[in-house]
């Protein structure tokens, strides 16, 4: 009765015939095709999931209010103002002259961003002695922020290029002659926008690789065709490779779509090892669809099966480094993490797409990822009952 | 007998949250044997052909099927037993021929294409073979999963109530293929809930509750049985039949046409029941006579209640 029991009464057999496999992966395929719904989704959720999350990247934030901290007023301070204001990046909402007031409004939320032109700015600034324009920036809603930073540094450049000109010129090389520190409050870490495209890619994996196994048995035996199935001579491990392989298609379209759009829409440089990248997303749709799988011989009903998916799918968003940074979480929590497939990935993705890593880089991440799948292939075909009990 | 055996299996037991649903169950078919299984529902009927063809792990007992270990050589058993399932388990979202194409792949055969084509054409499915299994009425859904299951030409073909729903034309085309098979040395367990079915079985075994009562050959079942008839016709049958039915000593009153034959395993009670009828209603005809397989089938399907608790 107890479905923890393993069937001990018949040693396993690594004699795959691979006929057999062919069998039950024909078999689901023709189903897969037959569930359109199942399909759409399949195809349709990263290009969804990439939008809605693509307009928090690519929204480039405007009127983000801000509080200016002026120490004196020359002519190249007021152009740096006007071409703000001009700009629809910020809304100056005051002007202030006291550090002390300008973090007060940037405190109580009523400002975005504070920016702080120290005294004798202009002065040193032709001195080339480089001064400071200070941006202290609410970086709780990083996304937001980021847009807004890159924005005010553009606008400096352009306001005081035209400025750079006469006795003045020899300012108008680059580096520029001034310096702008930013300071990102409230959420130090930051997180590129650059870092969510490729890390959506290891999500919208996650989601749909090992929900979609985790139905494989449960679903045959919600069916009654596991009777069946159990009655012929087929193998546990040809039904798994069988019954997995299709998906391994439709993780590798999710891959060219998301790839496609984050390179096209949203300009995600990809700087590293194309070789690198594929072994370690073969990697991990393997573990995926191995994680799922072994959900389907644990759960007795898809219901529960999806359950299990989502007891999966929280941590590997909220423990994985997708969410929050890896390195400052408790030591707990990483543990938990680089258990995921996904942490492992985010790092590889991270790596090669955008510090432009290669192989040699990943490796440390690609070992983890293969053990990972190994262990779950194997826990997997020990738990599958070849029987109905 | 010195016909080689090809289920021989000794004390199957399976139990269910603690309750044994088949105990000590020993059953010997003998090569080419259509044997019938019979026994009311929740008797343990579908558990036993499910240990028989490894499906289910029996908690006691051991055995060979088709030669091989019931324990340890279930894949080696299930290459060579055709299995029908009681409840349709072939896959509803795949036409018919993909069904069949599906099952041929799975037991590795040759000339598939001709196989699939053969058996369609035995179906006479070939014109519809592209049509959804999960479209198909009840008989043919029964027809289909008997044709998957022959399909690799087993040995052993294990039915479990294959014509639970069929049609009567159906039902007697089903039981002339099984009788063809039979001839080529194929043998059948089938359990079934029709006694003009039973009674074309070569030998039967009755469970109830889990333990076998009966295993015999049908010739033989009445004397087993032992089990006395006496026949009542005549007016008012009605009343007779009534008065019949509160009698001591009487197992089975079933009507037969005009008449009822009233059955028991008291010899003497009987006979004094028939007279205790023939004196109140002194128009009716009663006589004793041969009992037929018909009131011991009646006699067993409907002397025992659903074995579920
Ligand atoms: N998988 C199971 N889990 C629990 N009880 C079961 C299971 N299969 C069968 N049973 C119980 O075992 C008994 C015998 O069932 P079954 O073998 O299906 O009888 P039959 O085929 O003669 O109708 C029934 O009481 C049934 O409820
Ligand atoms: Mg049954």
């Amino acid at each position: 009765m107890s479905r923890l029991a393993l069937p001990r009464f018949e040693a396993p057999s690594f004699d795959v015939s691979w006929a057999r496999v062919f069998a039950v992966f024909l078999k689901e395929l023709v189903q897969m095709r037959r569930d359109r719904p199942t399909f759409a989704i399949m195809i349709m959720m990263p290009v969804i999931q990439l939008v809605l999350f693509g307009y928090a990247i690519n929204t480039d934030p405007r009127h983000m209010p801000a509080v200016i901290e002026l120490r004196e007023d020359g002519p190249m301070t007021r152009a740096f103002l006007a071409s703000l204001t001009a700009s629809t990046y910020i809304d100056i909402v005051s002007i202030v002259t006291r550090a002390e007031d300008g973090d007060a409004a940037l405190r109580s939320g009523q400002a975005n961003f504070l920016i702080s032109i120290p005294e004798g700015f202009e002065r040193r600034l032709v001195r080339g002695e480089r001064p400071q324009i200070l941006i202290a920036a609410d970086t709780s809603d990083p996304v937001a922020a980021g847009g807004a930073i890159g924005a005010i540094q553009q606008i400096a450049q352009s306001a005081f290029a035209p400025e750079f000109v006469g006795p003045l010129a020899f300012l108008a090389p680059a580096p520029a002659p001034y310096e702008i520190v930013v300071h990102r409050r409230f959420n130090p870490a930051g997180v590129s926008s650059f870092n969510i495209v490729p890390a959506l890619l290891g999500v919208i994996l996650t989601m749909t690789m090992v929900m979609i196994t985790s139905i494989a048995l449960t679903r045959e035996s919600e069916r009654g065709t596991m009777e069946n199935l159990l009655a012929t001579p087929v193998r546990p491990i040809e039904v798994m490779i069988g019954k997995t392989t299709p998906y391994i298609f439709v993780g590798a379209i999710q891959v060219v779509i998301v790839m496609t759009i984050a390179v096209l829409l949203f300009h995600i440089p990809f700087t590293g090892s194309l070789i690198a990248f594929l072994i370690g997303v073969t990697l991990f749709i393997f573990a995926n669809l191995m994680l799922g799988y072994l959900i389907s011989t644990l759960a007795k009903t898809q219901m529960q099966a999806m359950q299990m998916t989502f007891f999966v799918f929280l941590p590997s968003i909220l423990l994985s480094g997708f969410m929050f940074p890896f390195r400052a979480m408790p030591a707990w929590a990483q543990a938990i993490g680089e258990c995921l497939p996904i942490t492992h990935f985010l790092r590889i993705v991270r790596e090669v797409v955008l510090k432009g890593a290669g192989f040699a880089d990943v490796i440390g991440d690609l070992m983890p990822l293969g053990a990972i799948l190994l262990v779950l292939a194997g826990v997997a075909l020990a738990r599958f009952r070849r029987t109905l009990d | 007998m010195n016909v080689p055996l090809v289920i021989d299996v000794r004390g199957l037991s399976k139990s269910f949250g603690g309750r044994r649903v088949v105990d000590d169950f020993n059953l010997r078919v003998p090569r080419g044997a259509i044997y019938g299984f019979l026994g009311p529902n929740g008797s343990g009927k579908t558990t036993t052909i499910r240990m028989v063809c490894g499906l289910l792990k029996p908690e006691a007992g051991v055995g060979e099927v088709l030669g091989f270990d019931v324990l340890r050589e279930s894949l080696k058993i299930k290459e060579r037993v055709g299995y029908m399932t009681q409840k349709f388990s072939l896959y509803e979202d795949l036409s018919i021929r993909e069904n069949l194409e599906f099952i041929a792949r799975i037991y590795g055969l040759d000339r598939r294409a001709e196989r699939v084509d053969q058996a369609l054409a035995d179906l006479g499915l070939a014109e519809r073979q592209g049509q959804l299994a999960g479209k198909l009425s009840g008989g043919w859904k029964q027809r289909l999963a008997l044709a998957a299951c022959m399909i690799h030409e087993p040995a052993l073909l294990l039915l479990d109530e294959p014509t639970a729903g069929v049609d009567p034309k159906a039902r007697r085309d089903f039981w002339d293929q099984i009788r063809r098979y039979s001839a080529q040395g194929v043998t059948t367990l089938v359990s079934t809930h029709y006694m003009d079915e039973a009674v074309q079985c070569d030998s039967i075994a009755y469970i109830a509750y889990g333990k076998k009562l009966l295993d015999a050959p049908t010739a033989e079942i009445p004397n087993q049985i032992g089990l006395f008839a006496w026949r009542v016709s005549g007016r008012p049958l009605q009343e007779a039949q009534r008065l019949l039915e509160a009698q001591p000593g009487v197992d089975l009153v079933a009507r037969f046409g005009t008449a009822v034959h009233v059955c028991g395993k008291d010899r003497a009670a009987l006979e004094a029941a028939a007279r205790a009828a023939k004196a109140a209603f002194p128009h009716v005809e009663i006589a004793p006579i041969e009992t037929g397989f018909e009131e011991i089938f009646i006699y067993l399907m409907s002397g025992s209640v659903d074995n579920f608790q």
